[in-house]
């Protein structure tokens, strides 16, 4: 001891009901240090948080074990009003903005400059008057502080997403006695450059001498701007590492317990010579993915992948064949054409497709798991529905039944089949997009980025699942994802698209430099 | 050093035809009055005079009512049908303040001391209510006020006179149990605060002619809006907006000072002078308070009450205090409508009000989330310009003055049906336009 720590948090437990969520955590933070939290989901990172920011939820279920120490003193937070008081502040993964005020009304928001007025004598505090030029002043400070230079009397309505966040960290800044602040995901919904932007500007927060916990799932980020990282699993420390010490794949490891291994058949397989889907000369106008033109041959029963770099056309391909995008061209199913521009045609022919916009296209947020698994069914194939004569109605039990057995199949972590959708994590979320295009029954399953926003344990659950309906149903898999890895580990053969065509299909096997110069644009057509 | 690389270049720059159409779509319903108003002055061959006496008339015992409306618009919680609640009080006291025999500005003054807390009640109940029924805020008014008719009733028709003791040959019923169902407010309160305007005894500093009162307030509002900016530095003045206004104002002197020396019939349009500073005085007051930390407060919460909750604004209490807000203004201004009207039906001349008032504000513009001043008193010149004009248009158009008043009814509820449709269309839009990202 006898180094000055900012934050203590000292064998913190926790559970609910009984059952243990958090054991024996013990977290030490430093001015100016920034602390990473590493953790799959339901390892106990947000639980964590909600402690220290003395959330009702935890107060309400019998509050927690262990001690919280600030400053060097022990403190009861018992409410967030309380954690604030105490200089704990918190940057959302969700804005807490307000579109139609200024910046500096945001960063200012409820803890506005006052100055008082005729009626404030009468009517008090509530009454007095804002201090425009002061607020824009303090406004100014925090920009200028993280290095932004961007007017304060901006409209938050409309600025891109990387300076809406900047703005929620100047809130925080901005607030005189603020030591620590908690980054939840901060990176999540940025672009490559504005997180960049945004780790920079945590760096000069880091300097002014304000602790930083910083919660993510990219774990290079972790090593590039933290100075220690602790790592949760199933609610327990597994190991804090300085960040000179470890590597992404050491952490990747601890997260999930076992090493990432190839999830199949190393050897190649054989296919007999059945064509599942064949395209010739495909074209898809997807704004930002032009396809212009692909040929493919796919076998029945392959685990097809399909990589490249953003914007060169590898997402337009699903797209376009299940109709969601304009296209020309030629695809051959099992033998037969298929009518392009119509999805409801391409379902009908066995396809069904899982979105790689899962919140957008994918889901009904608001709806239940059940009806989400199911509504694609109910609209395309008549499943789920009782005739009545003139009236047919949807078979609620039926519906639900089969939820519950998809619930239990995919292992989608959730209160139960009428759940909403928008309440599940990423990863559940994605499960049920495949529960529905399961519930299809499909011959071909288009699944793209499947594993995007999710984190590193799910990822693995959800590719396993895809392996395992390839190899007990034999069904045809085609597989579209930004990332390499992934694919080599579960897929027979990878397309590489570039500038919109194939450059290249390769083996799982190949080595890295092939994958790397096609995907450079160099075409090089290998026997596949 | 970041730079503001990707800092929206203000948006992308419309064509002038986009411009154009953009307004025009923003502003349809204002402006399909305004050509509606000038249709039918014109068909009708309204004689100015008479216009104008009664459009001085009808805005002055009106605005008040529809200005109390804003507030709640601006802590999202939509268009006020509840107002009807604070109207009722309002009348409530009338009676009473009759029954009393307390005549003149005195009793107005009377019925509004009395009347305040007696609305913040009510206030306070609705918006304990409206807090139970987020987002249906408007839903709940409307009901709300059917309920709250019930209770009049019952209270009037059965408890006055009886549990209630009032005694009072010209109010009450000729059982002696129930108020009847006009009261007249002649040589009572009729005309309470209006006096100094319409009665003619009075100076005429105090009750000045509609040209004058144009001419000295054109020359007020100049001056003070060049002091503003005068002395407030940091106020950027806008000079389109400068000139517009001084080109304006410059228009209408200079038709004043016309009327004037031809001393024609519009010198005979006297202005309620108190009224109207009681209507500036509300203007002025809603200016100020959306400056202060609880007006901030309910811009706050208008817009999100999930972020303002987490910045730790009490949301419900701040609903609360904007729905008793409205409350009391509303009873006060339904108290300026009838002192004016001098006579109102005791069981329905609040049941149309909060209909009326909101069709007055949507017609000047505003919509569910977003209201001004400025939209609040354009509604109430455009509406009541539209009442005033549609009777005669109808029996020149049709021979029958009755159809210019259907038209006029289908008008008022047809404007807040598309109002309302419009807004949700638009949240639609809004959200598939999030989806699209």
């Amino acid at each position: 001891m006898g180094e000055p720590y900012l934050l203590q948090m000292k064998n913190i437990g926790k559970s609910y009901y009984g059952t243990q969520v958090l054991q024996d955590i013990n977290l030490s933070l430093k001015p100016g240090e920034i602390h990473a939290i590493v953790g799959e989901n339901g390892a106990g990172k947000s639980t964590l948080m909600n402690i220290l920011f003395g959330m009702e939820v935890i107060h309400s279920t019998g509050g927690y074990e262990g001690e919280i120490h600030v400053n060097g003193k022990k403190e009861e937070i018992d409410s967030p009003q309380k954690a604030m008081e105490m200089g704990i502040g918190m940057v959302h993964q969700e804005f807490m903005l307000l579109p139609n005020f200024t910046i500096t009304e945001n960063i200012k928001l409820n803890r506005e400059n006052l100055k008082p007025s005729f009626l404030s004598r009468v009517f008090g505090e509530k009454t007095k008057r804002l201090d425009f030029p002061t607020m824009n002043a303090d406004a100014r400070k925090a920009l200028n502080k993280l290095d932004i230079d961007i007017e304060e009397y901006v409209m938050v309505a409309g600025l891109p997403v990387g300076y809406m966040q900047l703005t929620e960290i100047a809130r925080e800044i901005d607030k005189t006695n603020v030591k620590v602040i908690v980054f939840d995901e901060p990176t999540a919904v940025l672009a490559e450059s504005e997180a960049e932007r945004l780790l920079e500007a945590m760096k000069i927060i880091a300097e002014e001498g304000i602790a930083i916990l910083f919660i993510t799932h990219r774990l290079d980020e972790v090593i590039a701007i933290s100075d220690n990282i602790t790592v949760l699993r199933d609610g327990k420390l597994v190991a804090t590492k300085k960040a000179e010490e470890t590597d992404a794949s050491q952490l990747a490891e601890l997260m999930v317990g076992r090493k990432i291994e190839k999830m199949v058949h190393g050897e190649e397989r054989d296919f007999k010579n059945e064509i599942a889907l064949k395209t010739q000369n495909l074209v898809v106008h997807m704004p930002g993915e032009k396809v212009k033109g692909v040929d493919l041959e796919i076998k029945k029963g392959e685990f097809f992948g399909i990589g490249g770099l953003a914007g060169q056309g590898k997402v337009g391909v699903a797209n376009g064949i299940m109709g969601l995008y304009p296209g020309t061209g030629q695809v051959w199913i099992n033998g037969k054409p298929l009518g392009l521009n119509s999805p409801s045609k391409s379902m009908a022919r066995g396809l069904a497709y899982v979105s790689e916009d899962r919140r957008g296209v994918g889901l009904l947020l608001d709806s239940s798991v059940e009806l989400n698994i199911v509504i694609t069914s109910l609209q395309n194939q008549d499943k789920f529905l009782k005739n009545y004569g003139l009236l047919r109605l949807m078979d609620n039990k039926g519906i639900h039944q089969h939820a519950l057995k998809m619930i239990k199949e995919l292992d989608i972590r959730c209160t139960g089949p009428t759940q909403l959708v928008k309440r599940l994590s990423g990863g559940n979320q994605q499960k049920v997009c495949i529960a529905r295009a399961l519930t299809m029954q499909p011959d071909i399953l288009f699944v793209s980025e499947p594993t995007r926003g999710i984190d590193v344990g799910a990822k693995r659950l959800v590719l396993e699942t895809l392996v395992r309906l390839n190899d007990e149903l034999g069904m045809t898999i085609i597989m579209t994802s930004s990332e390499l890895g992934e694919l080599r580990s579960v897929c027979d053969r990878i397309a590489i698209v570039s500038e919109g065509a194939i450059a290249g299909i390769l083996r799982p096997g190949d080595p890295d430099a092939d994958y790397g110069l096609l995907m450079g644009g160099k075409r090089k057509r290998r026997g596949a | 050093m970041l730079t503001p690389n990707s800092i929206p270049e203000e948006k992308v720059k419309l064509s002038n035809k986009q411009i154009i159409i953009k307004f025009l779509t923003n502003n349809m319903v204002t402006i399909m009055f305004i050509v509606l108003g000038l249709a039918g002055f014109f068909i009708a061959g309204m004689n100015p005079f008479l216009f104008l006496f009664d459009i001085v008339a009808r805005m002055s015992r009106n605005s008040f009512l529809v200005l109390s409306l804003i507030i709640p618009v601006v802590a999202g919680m939509g268009l006020n049908f509840s107002i009807v609640l604070g109207a009722m009080a309002g009348q409530a006291l009338l009676i009473f303040v009759t029954h009393w025999g307390i005549t003149g500005l005195p009793g107005i003054l009377l019925c509004i001391v009395l009347v305040t807390p007696l609305s913040m009640f009510l206030g306070y109940l609705t918006g304990k209510l409206f807090n139970k029924a987020k987002g249906q805020e408007m839903i709940a008014g409307l009901i709300l006020a059917f309920f709250a008719q019930g209770i009049y009733e019952l209270i009037f028709l059965q408890l006055v006179g009886g549990i209630i003791p009032m005694e009072n040959r010209v109010l009450i019923m000729g059982q002696g149990i129930g108020v009847r169902t006009t009261v007249d407010l002649t040589d009572g309160l009729k005309y309470g605060l209006d006096w100094p305007g319409l009665s003619w005894g009075m100076p005429n500093l105090l009750r000045p002619t509609l040209p004058w009162t144009i001419i000295v307030g054109v020359i007020v509002l100049l001056v003070g809006y060049l002091a503003y900016i005068l002395f407030f530095k940091g106020k950027r003045a806008s000079m389109p907006k400068l000139i517009s206004a001084a080109a304006v104002g410059g228009f209408l002197v200079y038709w004043s000072v016309n009327q004037i020396q031809t001393a024609s019939m519009i010198n005979m349009v006297r202005i309620p002078l108190l009224t109207w500073f009681v209507i500036l005085a509300l203007c002025l007051f809603i200016v100020f308070f959306s400056k202060t930390k609880l007006g901030q407060d309910m811009r706050s919460v208008g817009q999100d009450r999930h972020v303002a909750a987490v910045s730790g604004i009490q949301v419900d209490r701040v609903r609360v205090i904007a729905i008793m807000m409205s409350m009391v203004m509303a009873s006060w201004g339904h108290i300026i409508f009838l002192q004016n009207m001098g006579a109102f039906s005791t069981y329905g001349s609040h049941e149309q009000i909060g209909l009326y008032s909101v069709a007055a504000l949507l017609i000047g513009g505003a919509t569910v989330t977003k209201a001004t001043i400025g939209q609040a008193l354009l509604g109430v010149f455009l509406f009541h310009t539209l009442f005033i004009v549609s009777p005669s248009a109808g029996r020149q158009l049709f021979g029958d003055a009755q159809v210019g008043e259907y038209f006029r009814v289908f008008v008022a509820y047809g404007v807040i049906g598309a109002t309302l449709a419009m807004h949700a269309w638009r949240k639609l839009l809004q959200r598939k336009g999030e989806l699209g990202v």
